[in-house]
């Protein structure tokens, strides 16, 4: 008995993708392993961690808990869309790397991702609303301290670009 | 952690919804997916079918309509579509000018980038007792609107919630809307809750209403459905214990029967005062 | 003049990948290849026999390539996993089968291995696995471990694996001999290092190349290599283990090897294809290390002064199942429970109890946070008991600066003598003082303390040897475009290696800094290391890295020498130039004195025609010298005598909520010394980390197993890992360097401090707010959730 394959089209970065998936294909894996996008990650497939964290419609969602037939017609964000077209990191990771805000790098895209629509709707954030922003990922080796700078100095550098 | 396969089924309107979920009875249906896909992927859950109905149109509306409309009810009220997420419901000006007990709740719920893609109808009728919306809606005597084979049919929130993560919705019903009636003049409402951690599902939860005389409060994570009771005419120093009198709550790794006893009493306090202020004007 | 790098807080190579998404993980490598998914069946009982195993029901799921039991095993597969660190006091030590035999001993142990087309179909082949187990009664905790009323092993008498002592003096009769006495009984639970990325192992077999490739997530690449060369009867020369990008490892991913580890590699060459297993979070939780569970029992004489006479101390250490990674843990828990003081009289005796639950193997601090936090009670106890600051009690213990080195009289967890190199904990307690506002403190407690309000003050001291042997490498390659290749063979998950060690060969080599590029954790480029653990990175690649490029500097300087007909010791190089000191014009760069330093027959670019048999040589002498190798490399290792010790002390002040019981982080200092800081933002990053995950451990994180051996909290829904909301908003950092001398860069490790004193330091500050009012209130037992505090407050009301 073979599994019913659904075609199904997805716009990643700007970029359009037709793959064959089953239905249960979390969109997580589909990013991964069917479009090679590795940047996003997998740290705990039931959506409390954040690592899988991408844009739909530039919005944040856990990309664990959608099914990548459910993903067709969005458009899709992930932490390879987010340099600037020139090619230059984009003023959220350029934050990143000033402040020192990941180690590993494994939950590091859901941050950048979640930050990146964060600032957009909320280009000046307080301190207060710069934690909050990242209230909902989880990181194991940064204590978040430079992670809250980052969010504050992707602010200014988000101020110098405009 | 990956889902068991299932069929899946996309319909483009209501009525091909409702005959999907005719056609397989081990059916289930996706909306925002942020409490069933957990489920699917740890396989707590392996469903046959599901019925995706993110493709259904004018679902996600979140109609509001002020007292005196007299459509919905005498103080107007809140309907919120199936697919209205979290995150626009909260967003929602309106909302918050005729139930704002609705974004009060729902700010609690999980993290904002959950509440981007779940959604509140889908959390209510999920009949989770440790879920914020559950409670807002017994509390208001709210209410649920359903498709089925027979028609649509409107569930009272006194007879929505059956047991721990049962609903009265039937396998072959659709949830399309939930409705809350619109804060009365006069009229004040508060809610509160202490977690673990910040977005975690409460250890207690409390939310109030407080109109005249009459105060009631509903409690989440204290037994197996969203639990309402009236404490009018209870005195302030009273109001915990008199809740705790109708409330059994439960033990588990995070927090003991006695603890969550003491929550009670601290929010019941909290939730009613705060609400009262708001009732007269503070 | 180039500016030295040490000591600079300079931004991370690394992050460019990792911040466009382009890191390399181990579930990354091999995507959208041909290639096969493992999945693992693993037990549902914590203690059963294994009566049958029917795989009948797999065989028909399509894409199913093969489904493996104990009884598939051949040869050195079926014999028990290695025992890493044997210790002739582990006299009852068990490893586990790579697949159960016959028995399983707790929930997550493997059973069988299946291999598929993807991970959902490898999953769908084990739900359809049929076991038949015969339950057996489990022991869970360390209260039923030592009541062994149950057996966990049935030849394991007292569910004891080992028994140990040690001493230095005669603490028993220095007790008693003492006017003052105490007896404290102390629990810590247990606790997990949760990396965001789980465990992953990816094999690929070569049948041209006769070889096997394998890429796993691990903190030791060399130690993987040995022991799958060694099960699958490959010579060492046919296994490559590469360590890509590793999403964060605390300790867990030191042990191996992993069932998976080893299967993995045995399907890719039986399946000749390419397989890959990725753990998910569930299986983390139950089938990877854990660690922290420990009960003390402490006596203590001391003096009028709070002098410590005598230290008494017996404790019972929960090591899970299996024994894989031997005494470790709790050697160093009752060695680096000491901290900076000198008992003069100690004895220490603990059990390393066997129970049907995950096996327990370091965690960030291994050890050390139990240690801390029965050392650091004790001292709390003692101040308390006589009336006295408990910083003055701490102080009159401290080991002095020019006592140093100082010698605690016991054996280190590397076989060698406990003998701290250096330190100044006076100056230490100082500057914490000052940053806590610890003298001002009792006036803003009782200033809160009007407004109804409890705040506490809680401080730790702690010494932690960093740096362990035997030993680390390394190699510098100067290619001939100038460009710097170095590797040494530990691994890396996330201390930013590939920049310090870069710093470290700018500074030593005079290349620019963005020339050099570090590689870690790949056997085929430095086959000779250890691993990263231990705070041992900087310390032991560090050093021998700075040798390395030392070595490869000498040999520029000779080259380099007879090439501007110079002498070595009048050249200096600045940004990749070697020039005659006083006199730029003569001069030539790093490339060209690679390309004169292999000399060549054939051309392959304009720069290589100078090194060509015409072109240089005299003609008169052999193109490469007697005593020389062609190349531009350096190649060195350092191996220390024994551990570096850096030490540190962190205070917090907490307001505890008198109706709910949570508690409140107001503020966090901490005063660290790991020597001399090659990257000050890094080390500081690393001390934010420890810190969140002290907090963790102190205020949210356990394992919660129920007494059937069920984990009632396998996920980051119930395992509360700290989100930024509940972490402390700032933490004050100051440093002291205090050089090792051990070193030739003066350095000590620092990974693991900031999680030492946690326990300790927040049972400290909860236990000061709660005595606002209970002056008896004592917290005993960590960690500690507002349930289990508001319980506390009942006991004492």
């Amino acid at each position: 008995m073979s599994e019913e394959l659904h075609d199904v089209r997805l716009t990643v970065n700007g970029a359009t993708h037709e793959i064959r998936v089953p239905a249960r294909r979390l969109l997580s894996d589909a990013l991964r392993h069917d479009l090679g996008l590795t940047g996003t990650h997998v740290g705990c497939e039931h959506g409390v961690c954040g690592a899988c964290t991408i844009l739909v419609d530039g919005a944040p969602m856990r990309s664990c808990l959608m099914f990548a037939v459910s993903a067709a017609g969005h458009e899709l964000t992930t932490v390879e869309g987010l340099a600037d077209p020139d090619g230059s990191l984009g003023p959220v990771q350029q934050a990143f790397l000033e402040c020192h805000g990941l180690q590993c790098g494994f939950c590091t895209p859901g941050f950048l991702t979640t930050i990146t629509a964060g600032l957009r709707d909320n280009p000046t954030p307080t301190h207060e609303e710069a934690r909050d922003m990242i209230a909902g990922n989880l990181c194991r080796c940064t204590g978040y301290q430079n992670i809250v700078k980052a969010v504050e100095r992707a602010a200014e550098i988000g101020a110098e670009r405009a | 952690m990956k889902p068991a396969p299932f069929a899946y089924r996309r319909p483009g309107t209501l009525a091909e919804a409702v005959s999907a979920l005719a056609g397989e009875p081990d059916a289930k249906v996706l909306a925002g997916g942020q409490s069933l896909v957990p489920l699917l992927s740890m396989r707590l859950a392996s469903p046959a079918m599901l019925v995706d109905i993110n493709g259904i149109p004018d679902l996600d509306a979140i109609v509001v309509n002020d007292a005196g409309d007299a459509v919905e009810g005498d103080d107007g009220g809140v309907r919120v579509g199936a697919l209205a997420r979290h995150a626009a419901v909260l967003a929602s000006p309106e909302v918050r000018r005729v139930q704002p007990l609705v974004p009060m709740a729902l700010q609690h719920v999980a993290h904002a980038t959950i509440r981007n893609r779940g959604t509140t109808v889908g959390s209510i009728v999920h009949a989770d007792a440790a879920a914020e919306m559950p409670v807002v809606l017994a509390l208001l005597g709210g209410s649920v609107e359903v498709e089925g084979p027979g028609g649509r049919r409107t569930i009272p929130a006194e007879e929505l919630f059956l047991g721990p993560l049962q609903s009265s919705v039937a396998h072959d019903e659709i949830a399309v809307s939930a409705y809350v009636p619109g804060l009365a003049a006069g009229a004040g409402v508060a809610f509160d809750e202490i977690a673990r951690r910040h977005g975690d599902y409460a250890l207690v939860g409390a939310a109030a209403l407080v109109e005249g005389d009459r105060v009631r409060v509903g409690y989440l994570s204290v037994g197996d459905v969203p639990t309402v009771v009236d404490l009018s005419g209870v005195a302030d120093d009273e109001l915990g214990e008199a809740a705790l009198a109708h409330l059994d709550p439960p033990d588990d790794i995070h927090a003991t029967a006695a603890y969550r006893a003491q929550l009670v009493r601290v929010l019941t306090t909290r939730v009613v005062r705060s609400a009262r202020d708001m009732a007269e004007g503070l | 003049m180039t500016t030295k790098l040490m000591g600079q807080k300079v931004q991370r190579v690394e992050d460019q990948r990792f911040l466009r998404g382009q890191g390399r993980y181990v579930d990354d490598v091999a995507v959208e290849r041909d290639l096969l998914h493992a999945a693992v069946l693993r037990s549902p009982h914590a203690h059963a026999r294994i009566v049958d195993i029917d795989v009948a029901d797999v065989l028909d799921v399509e894409g199913v390539h093969a489904v493996w039991t104990y009884e598939d095993l051949t040869g050195p597969m079926s014999e028990p996993l290695p025992l890493l660190i044997p210790h002739p006091d582990l006299t009852h030590g068990r490893t586990q089968y790579a697949l159960a035999k016959d028995e399983v001993n707790y929930v997550g142990e493997a059973i069988a291995f299946v291999v598929a087309d993807d991970r959902y179909v490898a999953e769908d082949a084990v739900d359809r696995i049929r076991v038949r187990y015969e339950p057996l009664p489990p022991v869970v905790g360390i209260d039923a471990a030592r009541a062994a009323d149950r057996l966990v092993h049935d030849d394991v008498p007292g569910n004891i694996g080992a028994r140990m002592e040690q001493s230095v003096g005669d603490a028993p009769a220095a007790i008693k001999a003492a006017p003052h006495t105490l007896t404290l009984d102390l629990t810590v639970e247990r606790s997990a290092c949760t990396p965001l990325e789980g465990r992953g192992t990816v094999a690929r077999w070569d049948p041209d190349l006769n070889r096997l490739q394998v890429w796993t997530s691990t903190q030791s690449s060399t130690g993987v290599r040995a022991v799958v060369a060694v099960k699958l009867g490959l010579d060492l020369g046919q296994v490559d283990v590469i360590t890509p990008d590793v999403g964060g490892g605390f300790g867990v991913k030191i042990n191996h090897p992993w069932p998976e580890e080893l299967l993995v590699p045995l399907a890719a060459r039986a399946l000749g294809r390419t397989v890959k297993f990725t753990e998910d979070r569930r299986e983390h939780f139950i089938s990877s290390a854990h660690e922290r569970g420990q009960v003390h029992h402490i006596e203590v004489g001391f003096d009028d002064d709070g002098r410590l006479l005598g230290l008494d101390v017996e404790f019972w250490h929960d090591h899970g199942a299996y024994t894989p990674y031997g005494l470790i843990v709790p050697i160093i828990t009752s060695t680096q429970l000491l901290g900076p003081y000198k008992p003069q009289n100690y004895r220490v005796v603990f059990e390393s109890l066997y129970t049907n639950t995950v096996m327990v193997t370091p965690y960030r601090g291994a050890g050390r946070p139990q240690g801390c936090y029965a050392m650091e009670r004790t001292m709390d106890a003692i101040a308390s008991y006589l009336g006295k600051d408990r910083t003055e009690v701490r102080s009159v213990n401290f080991i002095q600066p020019d006592e140093f080195p100082f010698d605690q009289g016991l054996i280190f967890q590397d076989g060698r003598e406990l003998e701290y190199d250096s330190g100044d904990y006076p100056a230490s307690l100082e500057k914490i003082k000052a940053l806590v506002g610890w003298d001002e403190f009792p006036a803003f407690q009782a200033e809160m303390a009007a407004q109804g309000r409890h705040v506490g003050i809680g401080l730790a001291c702690y010494v932690e040897g960093t740096g362990v042997g035997p030993y680390e490498g390394a190699h510098v390659h100067i290619e001939t475009s100038g460009k710097v290749k170095v590797a040494t063979g530990l691994t890396t998950q996330g201390q930013g290696h590939q920049t310090v060690f870069a710093q470290l060969v700018a500074d030593e080599l005079g290349c620019s800094f963005e020339d050099v590029e570090v590689v870690t954790g790949d056997t085929r480029r430095m086959p000779y290391a250890v691993g990263t653990f231990a705070s041992r990175a900087a310390v032991m690649s560090g050093s021998a890295i700075h040798l390395a490029a030392k070595r490869a500097k000498e040999k520029v300087l000779k080259i380099a020498a007879d090439a501007l007909e110079a002498a070595p010791e009048d050249l200096e190089i600045v940004d990749g130039v070697v020039s005659v000191k006083g006199s730029p014009g003569s001069s030539i760069d790093l490339g060209t004195v690679s390309v004169l330093s292999n000399p060549l027959r054939y051309a392959f670019d304009e720069a290589s025609k100078a090194a060509t048999q015409f072109s240089v040589g005299d003609p008169g002498k052999p193109p490469v010298p007697e005593d020389e190798e062609p190349g531009l490399e350096g190649k060195d290792f350092y191996s220390p005598e024994r551990a570096t010790f850096a030490s540190g002390m962190h205070a917090v002040i907490v307001e505890t909520d008198p109706e709910t019981a949570e508690i409140r982080i107001l503020k966090y200092a901490v005063v660290h010394d790991c020597g001399h800081l090659i990257n000050p933002m890094i080390v500081e990053g690393q001390i934010h980390g420890g810190v969140a995950q002290g907090v963790g451990g102190a205020l949210y994180e356990r394992m919660a197993y129920d007494e059937s051996g069920q984990l009632l909290n396998a996920s980051f829904m119930d395992f509360l890992m700290p989100y930024v909301t509940e972490v402390p908003d700032g933490i004050d950092i100051d440093h002291l360097e205090t050089p090792s001398p051990l070193n030739p860069l003066g350095i000590k490790g620092a990974g693991e401090a900031g999680v030492i004193p946690s326990a300790a330091v927040f049972a400290a500050a909860i236990e000061d707010a709660e005595r606002v009012g209970r002056p008896e209130f004592t917290v005993t037992a960590m960690p500690i959730s507002p349930s289990e505090l508001f319980a506390l407050r009942q006991e004492h009301s």
